[in-house]
Protein backbone atom coordinates (compact mmCIF):
# COMPACT_ATOMS: atom_id res chain seq x y z
CA UNK A 1 0.00 0.00 0.00
CA UNK A 2 1.33 3.54 -0.61
CA UNK A 3 1.91 5.97 1.90
CA UNK A 4 -1.21 8.01 3.08
CA UNK A 5 -0.80 11.07 1.29
CA UNK A 6 -1.32 14.56 3.12
CA UNK A 7 -4.50 15.46 1.45
CA UNK A 8 -6.18 12.42 3.59
CA UNK A 9 -5.12 14.09 6.76
CA UNK A 10 -6.94 16.78 5.57
CA UNK A 11 -10.00 15.60 4.64
CA UNK A 12 -10.12 13.35 7.67
CA UNK A 13 -10.08 16.33 9.92
CA UNK A 14 -12.87 17.47 7.25
CA UNK A 15 -14.78 14.23 7.87
CA UNK A 16 -13.93 14.85 11.70
CA UNK A 17 -15.67 18.06 11.76
CA UNK A 18 -18.43 16.95 9.58
CA UNK A 19 -20.21 14.62 12.14
CA UNK A 20 -19.41 16.73 14.77
CA UNK A 21 -21.58 18.89 13.19
CA UNK A 22 -24.16 16.26 12.61
CA UNK A 23 -24.09 14.36 16.01
CA UNK A 24 -23.03 17.36 18.06
CA UNK A 25 -26.25 18.70 18.86
CA UNK A 26 -27.91 16.09 19.62
CA UNK A 27 -25.41 14.49 22.06
CA UNK A 28 -25.41 18.01 23.88
CA UNK A 29 -29.30 17.39 24.44
CA UNK A 30 -28.98 14.13 25.79
CA UNK A 31 -26.46 15.69 28.35
CA UNK A 32 -28.78 18.86 29.05
CA UNK A 33 -31.29 16.29 29.28
CA UNK A 34 -29.43 15.15 32.48
CA UNK A 35 -30.08 18.81 33.94
CA UNK A 36 -30.52 18.94 37.86
CA UNK A 37 -34.44 20.16 38.61
CA UNK A 38 -33.52 23.74 38.85
CA UNK A 39 -31.66 23.29 35.85
CA UNK A 40 -32.28 25.50 32.49
CA UNK A 41 -32.09 24.93 28.78
CA UNK A 42 -29.10 25.54 28.12
CA UNK A 43 -24.81 24.98 29.95
CA UNK A 44 -23.89 24.87 32.65
CA UNK A 45 -25.63 21.98 34.09
CA UNK A 46 -27.26 22.50 37.40
CA UNK A 47 -26.28 19.36 39.20
CA UNK A 48 -27.54 15.91 37.24
CA UNK A 49 -30.77 14.20 37.79
CA UNK A 50 -33.17 12.37 36.33
CA UNK A 51 -35.47 14.49 37.14
CA UNK A 52 -37.08 15.30 33.38
CA UNK A 53 -37.03 11.95 32.41
CA UNK A 54 -39.37 11.31 35.59
CA UNK A 55 -41.46 14.45 34.48
CA UNK A 56 -42.50 12.21 31.05
CA UNK A 57 -43.84 9.23 33.05
CA UNK A 58 -45.72 11.13 35.36
CA UNK A 59 -49.27 12.53 34.16
CA UNK A 60 -48.28 16.11 33.56
CA UNK A 61 -49.43 18.99 31.86
CA UNK A 62 -47.86 18.43 28.51
CA UNK A 63 -50.04 16.67 26.92
CA UNK A 64 -50.42 12.92 25.90
CA UNK A 65 -46.64 11.02 25.16
CA UNK A 66 -47.26 8.26 25.27
CA UNK A 67 -50.75 7.86 23.44
CA UNK A 68 -49.00 10.02 20.90
CA UNK A 69 -46.19 7.41 20.99
CA UNK A 70 -48.23 4.13 20.81
CA UNK A 71 -50.52 5.93 17.69
CA UNK A 72 -46.79 6.67 16.19
CA UNK A 73 -45.60 3.58 16.86
CA UNK A 74 -48.82 1.66 15.47
CA UNK A 75 -48.86 3.67 12.35
CA UNK A 76 -45.17 3.43 11.33
CA UNK A 77 -45.59 -0.20 11.30
CA UNK A 78 -48.52 -0.13 9.22
CA UNK A 79 -46.54 2.30 6.55
CA UNK A 80 -43.24 -0.34 6.58
CA UNK A 81 -45.45 -3.85 6.46
CA UNK A 82 -47.41 -1.99 3.41
CA UNK A 83 -44.22 -0.16 2.20
CA UNK A 84 -42.54 -3.44 2.02
CA UNK A 85 -45.72 -5.19 0.17
CA UNK A 86 -46.41 -2.62 -2.43
CA UNK A 87 -42.48 -1.69 -3.05
CA UNK A 88 -42.09 -5.15 -3.95
CA UNK A 89 -44.85 -5.94 -5.92
CA UNK A 90 -43.91 -2.49 -8.16
CA UNK A 91 -40.41 -3.16 -7.96
CA UNK A 92 -41.51 -6.35 -9.76
CA UNK A 93 -43.75 -5.29 -12.31
CA UNK A 94 -41.54 -2.62 -13.73
CA UNK A 95 -38.55 -5.09 -14.66
CA UNK A 96 -40.60 -5.14 -17.71
CA UNK A 97 -42.23 -1.99 -19.16
CA UNK A 98 -46.37 -2.22 -19.30
CA UNK A 99 -49.01 0.45 -21.12
CA UNK A 100 -48.58 3.30 -18.44
CA UNK A 101 -45.04 2.46 -16.73
CA UNK A 102 -43.32 5.84 -17.84
CA UNK A 103 -46.25 8.00 -16.74
CA UNK A 104 -46.73 5.84 -12.89
CA UNK A 105 -42.39 6.22 -12.93
CA UNK A 106 -42.72 10.10 -13.42
CA UNK A 107 -45.98 10.18 -10.92
CA UNK A 108 -43.52 8.46 -8.21
CA UNK A 109 -40.79 11.26 -8.86
CA UNK A 110 -43.53 13.35 -8.31
CA UNK A 111 -44.80 12.25 -5.30
CA UNK A 112 -40.77 12.47 -4.27
CA UNK A 113 -40.01 16.10 -5.05
CA UNK A 114 -43.86 17.71 -3.92
CA UNK A 115 -43.49 19.76 -0.89
CA UNK A 116 -45.47 17.78 1.93
CA UNK A 117 -47.60 20.89 2.45
CA UNK A 118 -49.35 20.31 -0.73
CA UNK A 119 -50.02 16.70 0.29
CA UNK A 120 -51.04 17.91 3.93
CA UNK A 121 -53.18 20.45 2.33
CA UNK A 122 -54.84 18.54 -0.42
CA UNK A 123 -55.74 15.17 1.54
CA UNK A 124 -57.42 17.42 4.25
CA UNK A 125 -59.01 19.06 1.89
CA UNK A 126 -60.54 15.85 0.27
CA UNK A 127 -61.61 14.35 3.43
CA UNK A 128 -63.21 17.41 4.96
CA UNK A 129 -64.95 17.90 1.37
CA UNK A 130 -66.30 14.59 0.94
CA UNK A 131 -67.51 14.83 4.57
CA UNK A 132 -64.82 12.18 5.76
CA UNK A 133 -63.23 13.05 9.28
CA UNK A 134 -59.49 12.92 9.13
CA UNK A 135 -57.70 10.20 11.03
CA UNK A 136 -53.96 9.37 11.63
CA UNK A 137 -55.09 5.67 10.30
CA UNK A 138 -56.58 6.37 7.36
CA UNK A 139 -55.57 9.87 5.86
CA UNK A 140 -52.40 9.98 7.95
CA UNK A 141 -51.64 6.70 6.73
CA UNK A 142 -52.43 7.63 3.23
CA UNK A 143 -50.58 10.77 3.17
CA UNK A 144 -47.04 9.12 4.92
CA UNK A 145 -47.27 6.32 1.56
CA UNK A 146 -46.72 9.25 -0.77
CA UNK A 147 -43.45 9.79 1.17
CA UNK A 148 -42.19 6.38 1.84
CA UNK A 149 -43.66 4.41 -1.11
CA UNK A 150 -41.09 6.50 -3.73
CA UNK A 151 -38.03 5.52 -1.21
CA UNK A 152 -38.82 2.05 -1.40
CA UNK A 153 -39.47 1.94 -4.83
CA UNK A 154 -36.39 3.58 -5.76
CA UNK A 155 -34.39 0.85 -3.63
CA UNK A 156 -36.41 -1.90 -5.67
CA UNK A 157 -35.53 -0.28 -8.51
CA UNK A 158 -31.91 -0.01 -8.22
CA UNK A 159 -31.85 -3.90 -6.37
CA UNK A 160 -33.60 -4.92 -9.37
CA UNK A 161 -31.36 -3.50 -12.09
CA UNK A 162 -28.27 -5.46 -10.59
CA UNK A 163 -30.81 -8.99 -10.31
CA UNK A 164 -28.61 -11.54 -11.81
CA UNK A 165 -31.67 -12.90 -13.84
CA UNK A 166 -30.06 -15.92 -14.66
CA UNK A 167 -31.53 -17.41 -11.37
CA UNK A 168 -34.84 -16.93 -12.45
CA UNK A 169 -34.49 -18.79 -15.35
CA UNK A 170 -32.79 -21.51 -13.94
CA UNK A 171 -35.63 -21.97 -11.64
CA UNK A 172 -37.93 -21.78 -14.55
CA UNK A 173 -36.10 -24.31 -16.26
CA UNK A 174 -36.26 -26.66 -12.90
CA UNK A 175 -40.41 -26.44 -13.71
CA UNK A 176 -40.90 -23.75 -11.42
CA UNK A 177 -44.00 -21.65 -11.46
CA UNK A 178 -43.98 -17.96 -11.31
CA UNK A 179 -45.01 -17.71 -7.77
CA UNK A 180 -42.81 -20.30 -6.98
CA UNK A 181 -39.77 -18.63 -8.32
CA UNK A 182 -40.29 -15.63 -6.70
CA UNK A 183 -41.05 -17.07 -3.46
CA UNK A 184 -38.44 -19.16 -3.37
CA UNK A 185 -35.95 -17.75 -5.43
CA UNK A 186 -36.31 -14.00 -5.48
CA UNK A 187 -37.45 -12.98 -2.44
CA UNK A 188 -34.32 -14.81 -0.59
CA UNK A 189 -31.87 -13.18 -3.08
CA UNK A 190 -33.51 -9.84 -2.32
CA UNK A 191 -33.89 -10.24 1.62
CA UNK A 192 -31.29 -7.99 2.56
CA UNK A 193 -32.72 -5.20 0.71
CA UNK A 194 -36.42 -5.88 1.83
CA UNK A 195 -34.92 -5.01 5.24
CA UNK A 196 -33.66 -1.71 4.17
CA UNK A 197 -36.69 -0.93 2.96
CA UNK A 198 -38.77 -1.42 6.10
CA UNK A 199 -36.36 0.70 7.96
CA UNK A 200 -37.07 3.42 5.23
CA UNK A 201 -41.15 3.09 5.96
CA UNK A 202 -41.09 3.23 9.96
CA UNK A 203 -38.62 5.60 10.36
CA UNK A 204 -39.71 8.00 7.85
CA UNK A 205 -43.68 7.44 8.83
CA UNK A 206 -42.12 7.76 12.59
CA UNK A 207 -40.54 10.95 12.14
CA UNK A 208 -43.05 12.69 9.91
CA UNK A 209 -44.17 16.20 10.71
CA UNK A 210 -45.83 17.92 7.60
CA UNK A 211 -47.39 15.14 5.96
CA UNK A 212 -49.45 14.53 8.88
CA UNK A 213 -50.17 17.67 10.34
CA UNK A 214 -53.18 18.45 8.67
CA UNK A 215 -54.17 14.78 8.63
CA UNK A 216 -53.74 13.17 11.63
CA UNK A 217 -57.49 14.61 13.04
CA UNK A 218 -57.83 15.00 17.02
CA UNK A 219 -55.08 12.59 17.94
CA UNK A 220 -51.65 13.72 17.56
CA UNK A 221 -48.89 11.58 16.81
CA UNK A 222 -45.36 12.12 18.34
CA UNK A 223 -43.93 14.74 15.93
CA UNK A 224 -46.98 16.18 16.01
CA UNK A 225 -46.92 16.57 19.96
CA UNK A 226 -43.20 17.20 20.87
CA UNK A 227 -44.10 20.00 17.72
CA UNK A 228 -46.98 21.61 20.22
CA UNK A 229 -44.26 21.35 23.00
CA UNK A 230 -41.66 23.27 21.54
CA UNK A 231 -44.10 26.87 21.83
CA UNK A 232 -45.02 26.40 25.27
CA UNK A 233 -42.53 24.01 26.92
CA UNK A 234 -39.42 25.70 28.34
CA UNK A 235 -38.13 22.88 30.80
CA UNK A 236 -35.60 20.16 30.01
CA UNK A 237 -38.09 17.75 29.76
CA UNK A 238 -38.55 18.62 25.79
CA UNK A 239 -35.16 17.71 25.58
CA UNK A 240 -35.65 14.37 27.97
CA UNK A 241 -38.65 13.77 25.54
CA UNK A 242 -36.01 14.29 22.60
CA UNK A 243 -33.71 12.14 24.24
CA UNK A 244 -35.76 9.33 24.53
CA UNK A 245 -37.03 9.44 21.17
CA UNK A 246 -33.87 9.76 19.33
CA UNK A 247 -32.74 6.74 21.68
CA UNK A 248 -35.81 4.83 20.32
CA UNK A 249 -35.22 5.06 16.67
CA UNK A 250 -31.44 4.33 17.41
CA UNK A 251 -32.64 0.98 18.69
CA UNK A 252 -34.65 0.48 15.37
CA UNK A 253 -32.23 1.51 13.16
CA UNK A 254 -29.68 -0.49 15.20
CA UNK A 255 -31.84 -3.57 15.26
CA UNK A 256 -32.58 -3.01 11.25
CA UNK A 257 -28.96 -3.10 10.31
CA UNK A 258 -28.76 -6.22 12.43
CA UNK A 259 -30.99 -7.53 10.65
CA UNK A 260 -29.58 -6.92 7.12
CA UNK A 261 -26.45 -7.73 8.07
CA UNK A 262 -27.17 -11.17 9.46
CA UNK A 263 -29.52 -12.08 6.52
CA UNK A 264 -26.42 -11.11 4.14
CA UNK A 265 -24.19 -13.22 6.18
CA UNK A 266 -26.86 -15.78 5.90
CA UNK A 267 -27.30 -15.58 2.04
CA UNK A 268 -23.45 -15.66 1.54
CA UNK A 269 -23.53 -18.80 3.61
CA UNK A 270 -26.48 -20.11 2.06
CA UNK A 271 -25.88 -19.19 -1.32
CA UNK A 272 -23.82 -21.71 -2.72
CA UNK A 273 -23.10 -25.21 -2.26
CA UNK A 274 -20.94 -26.15 -4.96
CA UNK A 275 -18.17 -28.12 -4.67
CA UNK A 276 -19.46 -29.03 -1.44
CA UNK A 277 -20.69 -32.61 -1.96
CA UNK A 278 -24.25 -32.20 -1.62
CA UNK A 279 -26.51 -34.48 -3.44
CA UNK B 1 -56.86 -18.84 -17.92
CA UNK B 2 -53.49 -17.43 -18.39
CA UNK B 3 -52.93 -14.08 -18.11
CA UNK B 4 -51.19 -11.64 -20.24
CA UNK B 5 -47.87 -10.17 -19.15
CA UNK B 6 -49.01 -7.06 -19.57
CA UNK B 7 -51.77 -7.42 -17.24
CA UNK B 8 -49.90 -9.10 -14.52
CA UNK B 9 -47.78 -6.21 -14.81
CA UNK B 10 -50.79 -3.76 -14.02
CA UNK B 11 -51.81 -6.62 -11.39
CA UNK B 12 -48.88 -5.62 -9.64
CA UNK B 13 -48.88 -2.40 -9.80
CA UNK B 14 -52.47 -1.98 -8.66
CA UNK B 15 -51.96 -1.13 -5.51
CA UNK B 16 -49.56 1.51 -5.82
CA UNK B 17 -51.41 3.23 -8.45
CA UNK B 18 -54.63 2.73 -6.08
CA UNK B 19 -52.50 4.85 -3.19
CA UNK B 20 -50.62 7.51 -5.88
CA UNK B 21 -54.67 7.93 -7.16
CA UNK B 22 -56.03 8.63 -3.99
CA UNK B 23 -53.42 10.17 -1.70
CA UNK B 24 -51.39 12.46 -4.47
CA UNK B 25 -53.50 13.25 -7.69
CA UNK B 26 -56.91 13.34 -6.18
CA UNK B 27 -55.26 15.60 -3.25
CA UNK B 28 -53.66 17.75 -6.24
CA UNK B 29 -56.79 17.96 -7.95
CA UNK B 30 -58.77 19.34 -5.30
CA UNK B 31 -55.94 21.70 -4.36
CA UNK B 32 -56.45 23.12 -8.37
CA UNK B 33 -60.29 22.87 -7.42
CA UNK B 34 -60.34 24.79 -4.36
CA UNK B 35 -58.05 27.42 -5.76
CA UNK B 36 -60.59 28.90 -7.69
CA UNK B 37 -63.10 28.55 -4.76
CA UNK B 38 -63.83 31.69 -2.59
CA UNK B 39 -63.75 32.25 1.50
CA UNK B 40 -65.70 33.73 3.61
CA UNK B 41 -64.60 34.03 7.61
CA UNK B 42 -66.27 31.10 8.04
CA UNK B 43 -66.58 28.96 5.33
CA UNK B 44 -65.14 28.36 1.53
CA UNK B 45 -68.00 28.15 -1.01
CA UNK B 46 -67.34 26.38 -4.52
CA UNK B 47 -67.31 29.07 -7.24
CA UNK B 48 -65.08 29.50 -10.09
CA UNK B 49 -63.14 32.26 -9.30
CA UNK B 50 -59.75 33.92 -10.26
CA UNK B 51 -59.69 36.41 -6.95
CA UNK B 52 -57.04 34.06 -5.19
CA UNK B 53 -54.69 34.58 -7.82
CA UNK B 54 -55.36 37.99 -8.48
CA UNK B 55 -54.60 38.42 -4.68
CA UNK B 56 -51.13 36.41 -4.75
CA UNK B 57 -50.02 37.92 -7.95
CA UNK B 58 -50.91 41.44 -6.63
CA UNK B 59 -48.93 41.58 -3.59
CA UNK B 60 -45.61 42.46 -2.89
CA UNK B 61 -45.14 39.70 -0.22
CA UNK B 62 -45.46 37.27 -2.48
CA UNK B 63 -42.76 38.48 -4.46
CA UNK B 64 -40.69 38.79 -1.52
CA UNK B 65 -41.48 35.53 -0.28
CA UNK B 66 -40.89 33.31 -3.29
CA UNK B 67 -37.22 35.40 -3.37
CA UNK B 68 -36.53 34.34 0.20
CA UNK B 69 -37.71 31.03 -0.85
CA UNK B 70 -35.41 30.34 -3.94
CA UNK B 71 -32.38 32.64 -1.82
CA UNK B 72 -32.69 29.95 1.36
CA UNK B 73 -32.83 26.94 -1.59
CA UNK B 74 -29.61 28.55 -3.50
CA UNK B 75 -27.81 28.83 -0.14
CA UNK B 76 -28.45 25.43 1.34
CA UNK B 77 -27.88 24.34 -2.36
CA UNK B 78 -24.03 25.29 -2.69
CA UNK B 79 -23.42 24.32 1.39
CA UNK B 80 -24.87 21.13 1.14
CA UNK B 81 -22.97 20.58 -2.35
CA UNK B 82 -19.86 21.52 -1.03
CA UNK B 83 -19.85 19.64 2.16
CA UNK B 84 -21.77 16.37 0.75
CA UNK B 85 -18.85 16.05 -2.11
CA UNK B 86 -16.14 16.23 -0.24
CA UNK B 87 -17.36 13.99 2.60
CA UNK B 88 -18.16 11.65 -0.67
CA UNK B 89 -15.17 12.14 -1.89
CA UNK B 90 -13.04 11.42 1.18
CA UNK B 91 -15.28 8.24 1.43
CA UNK B 92 -14.85 6.92 -2.02
CA UNK B 93 -11.32 7.83 -2.85
CA UNK B 94 -9.43 7.69 0.49
CA UNK B 95 -10.93 5.16 2.76
CA UNK B 96 -9.21 1.78 1.60
CA UNK B 97 -11.54 -1.24 2.63
CA UNK B 98 -15.09 -1.74 2.22
CA UNK B 99 -16.09 -2.47 5.63
CA UNK B 100 -14.73 1.12 6.84
CA UNK B 101 -16.41 2.59 3.62
CA UNK B 102 -19.87 1.10 4.40
CA UNK B 103 -19.45 1.92 8.51
CA UNK B 104 -18.67 5.61 7.81
CA UNK B 105 -21.40 5.85 5.22
CA UNK B 106 -23.95 4.87 7.96
CA UNK B 107 -22.52 6.82 10.12
CA UNK B 108 -23.23 9.45 7.81
CA UNK B 109 -27.08 7.86 7.38
CA UNK B 110 -28.09 7.19 10.79
CA UNK B 111 -29.41 11.06 11.36
CA UNK B 112 -31.65 10.98 8.40
CA UNK B 113 -33.54 8.00 10.36
CA UNK B 114 -33.97 10.00 13.19
CA UNK B 115 -36.81 12.91 13.54
CA UNK B 116 -36.52 16.21 11.83
CA UNK B 117 -38.08 18.11 14.50
CA UNK B 118 -36.13 16.83 17.55
CA UNK B 119 -32.76 17.80 15.28
CA UNK B 120 -33.67 21.39 15.41
CA UNK B 121 -34.72 21.49 18.69
CA UNK B 122 -30.93 20.48 19.49
CA UNK B 123 -29.83 23.76 18.13
CA UNK B 124 -31.27 25.34 21.03
CA UNK B 125 -28.47 24.93 23.49
CA UNK B 126 -25.84 25.56 20.82
CA UNK B 127 -27.33 28.89 19.05
CA UNK B 128 -29.10 30.68 22.11
CA UNK B 129 -28.74 33.88 23.56
CA UNK B 130 -26.04 32.40 26.50
CA UNK B 131 -25.54 29.09 24.24
CA UNK B 132 -22.21 27.29 23.97
CA UNK B 133 -21.32 29.26 20.92
CA UNK B 134 -22.18 32.99 22.20
CA UNK B 135 -20.18 32.13 25.50
CA UNK B 136 -17.09 30.15 23.84
CA UNK B 137 -17.22 33.19 21.82
CA UNK B 138 -17.16 35.46 24.80
CA UNK B 139 -14.05 33.32 26.44
CA UNK B 140 -12.12 33.58 23.69
CA UNK B 141 -12.56 37.19 23.77
CA UNK B 142 -13.81 37.53 20.24
CA UNK B 143 -16.79 39.02 21.01
CA UNK B 144 -18.00 41.25 24.09
CA UNK B 145 -21.97 40.72 23.81
CA UNK B 146 -23.09 38.20 22.87
CA UNK B 147 -24.51 37.51 19.05
CA UNK B 148 -28.27 38.22 18.79
CA UNK B 149 -28.41 36.49 15.30
CA UNK B 150 -27.10 32.96 15.81
CA UNK B 151 -30.61 31.69 16.93
CA UNK B 152 -34.20 33.01 15.50
CA UNK B 153 -32.54 34.43 11.97
CA UNK B 154 -31.73 33.16 8.34
CA UNK B 155 -28.61 31.84 9.65
CA UNK B 156 -29.95 29.84 11.89
CA UNK B 157 -32.51 28.30 8.92
CA UNK B 158 -30.05 27.85 6.76
CA UNK B 159 -27.63 26.32 8.94
CA UNK B 160 -30.76 23.75 9.93
CA UNK B 161 -31.03 23.12 5.98
CA UNK B 162 -27.76 22.11 6.01
CA UNK B 163 -27.87 20.15 9.04
CA UNK B 164 -30.89 17.95 7.91
CA UNK B 165 -30.40 17.81 4.34
CA UNK B 166 -26.18 17.35 3.45
CA UNK B 167 -27.00 13.43 3.86
CA UNK B 168 -29.12 13.95 0.14
CA UNK B 169 -26.15 15.11 -1.70
CA UNK B 170 -23.34 12.45 -0.11
CA UNK B 171 -25.57 9.19 -0.70
CA UNK B 172 -26.12 9.92 -4.69
CA UNK B 173 -22.34 11.43 -4.77
CA UNK B 174 -20.85 8.54 -3.39
CA UNK B 175 -23.44 5.82 -4.92
CA UNK B 176 -22.19 7.69 -8.60
CA UNK B 177 -18.61 7.54 -7.67
CA UNK B 178 -18.19 4.18 -6.16
CA UNK B 179 -19.15 3.12 -9.61
CA UNK B 180 -16.32 5.55 -11.31
CA UNK B 181 -13.70 2.81 -12.95
CA UNK B 182 -10.63 3.29 -10.61
CA UNK B 183 -8.65 2.26 -13.86
CA UNK B 184 -9.52 5.72 -15.16
CA UNK B 185 -7.88 7.61 -12.43
CA UNK B 186 -4.66 5.69 -12.59
CA UNK B 187 -5.01 6.66 -16.20
CA UNK B 188 -5.22 9.67 -15.49
CA UNK B 189 -2.22 9.97 -13.22
CA UNK B 190 0.40 8.00 -15.54
CA UNK B 191 -0.50 10.51 -18.73
CA UNK B 192 0.67 13.07 -15.99
CA UNK B 193 -2.56 14.41 -14.35
CA UNK B 194 -2.16 15.89 -10.39
CA UNK B 195 -4.55 15.43 -8.19
CA UNK B 196 -6.44 18.68 -8.37
CA UNK B 197 -6.36 17.99 -12.68
CA UNK B 198 -8.09 14.48 -11.64
CA UNK B 199 -10.82 16.07 -9.61
CA UNK B 200 -11.76 18.13 -12.22
CA UNK B 201 -11.48 16.54 -15.48
CA UNK B 202 -12.17 13.07 -14.49
CA UNK B 203 -13.90 12.58 -11.33
CA UNK B 204 -16.36 16.07 -11.51
CA UNK B 205 -17.68 15.25 -14.71
CA UNK B 206 -18.20 11.52 -14.10
CA UNK B 207 -19.83 12.60 -10.30
CA UNK B 208 -22.56 14.63 -12.21
CA UNK B 209 -25.62 12.76 -12.28
CA UNK B 210 -25.02 12.21 -8.57
CA UNK B 211 -24.86 15.80 -7.98
CA UNK B 212 -28.29 16.72 -9.77
CA UNK B 213 -30.00 14.29 -8.12
CA UNK B 214 -29.21 15.33 -5.34
CA UNK B 215 -29.85 18.94 -6.03
CA UNK B 216 -33.02 17.64 -6.79
CA UNK B 217 -33.39 16.54 -3.31
CA UNK B 218 -31.93 19.18 -1.72
CA UNK B 219 -33.55 21.85 -3.46
CA UNK B 220 -37.20 20.90 -3.83
CA UNK B 221 -36.58 19.43 0.29
CA UNK B 222 -35.97 23.49 0.74
CA UNK B 223 -38.38 24.93 -1.25
CA UNK B 224 -41.17 23.03 0.05
CA UNK B 225 -40.47 23.22 3.91
CA UNK B 226 -42.33 25.54 6.09
CA UNK B 227 -41.34 24.07 9.29
CA UNK B 228 -37.66 24.38 9.51
CA UNK B 229 -38.40 28.46 8.85
CA UNK B 230 -40.92 28.90 11.42
CA UNK B 231 -39.29 27.15 14.42
CA UNK B 232 -35.18 28.54 13.16
CA UNK B 233 -36.38 31.71 12.31
CA UNK B 234 -38.21 32.00 15.18
CA UNK B 235 -41.23 32.91 13.05
CA UNK B 236 -39.24 36.02 11.79
CA UNK B 237 -38.89 35.06 8.75
CA UNK B 238 -40.91 33.68 5.83
CA UNK B 239 -40.51 31.24 2.49
CA UNK B 240 -43.68 29.98 0.80
CA UNK B 241 -44.54 27.12 2.65
CA UNK B 242 -45.05 29.42 5.40
CA UNK B 243 -47.09 31.38 3.72
CA UNK B 244 -49.37 28.22 2.91
CA UNK B 245 -49.20 26.93 6.29
CA UNK B 246 -50.34 30.86 7.92
CA UNK B 247 -53.25 30.57 5.50
CA UNK B 248 -54.21 27.18 6.39
CA UNK B 249 -54.28 28.13 10.10
CA UNK B 250 -56.34 31.17 9.01
CA UNK B 251 -58.64 28.40 7.00
CA UNK B 252 -58.13 30.83 4.26
CA UNK B 253 -58.38 27.42 2.11
CA UNK B 254 -58.90 29.00 -1.69
CA UNK B 255 -56.20 31.37 -0.71
CA UNK B 256 -53.51 28.42 0.43
CA UNK B 257 -54.57 26.32 -2.58
CA UNK B 258 -54.03 29.01 -5.08
CA UNK B 259 -50.37 29.66 -3.31
CA UNK B 260 -49.70 25.59 -3.28
CA UNK B 261 -50.79 25.65 -7.06
CA UNK B 262 -48.39 28.13 -7.85
CA UNK B 263 -45.62 26.49 -5.50
CA UNK B 264 -46.01 23.40 -7.12
CA UNK B 265 -45.77 24.29 -10.36
CA UNK B 266 -42.37 26.42 -9.52
CA UNK B 267 -40.93 23.22 -8.34
CA UNK B 268 -41.75 21.50 -10.92
CA UNK B 269 -40.32 23.65 -13.45
CA UNK B 270 -37.17 23.72 -11.58
CA UNK B 271 -37.50 20.05 -11.43
CA UNK B 272 -37.76 20.04 -14.89
CA UNK B 273 -34.59 21.88 -15.65
CA UNK B 274 -32.82 19.84 -13.46
CA UNK B 275 -33.67 16.74 -15.12
CA UNK B 276 -32.80 17.64 -18.65
CA UNK B 277 -29.14 16.96 -16.78
CA UNK B 278 -29.64 14.00 -15.98
CA UNK B 279 -31.45 10.56 -16.73
CA UNK B 280 -32.55 9.35 -13.39
CA UNK B 281 -33.53 5.88 -14.55
CA UNK B 282 -30.12 4.92 -15.58
CA UNK B 283 -29.05 6.08 -12.80
CA UNK B 284 -30.86 3.90 -10.28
Amino acid sequence: MEPRSRSFYVLAAFFTLFMLFLYGPTVTIAILSFQGPSGGLTFPMNGVSLHWFRDLFEQQAVGDIWGSFSRSLVLGLMVMVTTVVVSVMGGLAFRRRFPGSNILFYLIITALVIPSILISLGVGLMFSQSGLTVHWATSGFGAQLTWTLPFGLLIMFAVFNRFDSSYEEAARDLGATSWQTIRHVVLPIIAPSLIGVALFGFTLSYDEFARTLLTAGSYNTLPLEIFGMTTNVTTPVLYALGTLTTGFSLIMIGAFLLLTWVSTKRKARAGSDAGKGMV
Amino acid sequence: MRLSPNSKSLMMVSPLVAVLFVFLVCPIAMIAIVSFWRATEFSIIPAFVFENYEFLFGSSVTYRVFFNTFKYALITWAATLLIGFTVAYFLAFHIRTLRWQIALFLLCTIPFWTSNIIRMISWIPFLGRNGIANSTLISWGVIDEPLEWLLFSDFAVVLAFVHLYTLFMVVPIFNTMMRIDKSLIEAARDAGANGAQILWNVIIPLTKPGIMIGTIFVVTLVMGDFITVRFMSGSQSANVGRLISNDVALLAYPSASATAVVLLCTVLIVIGILLRFVDIRKEL
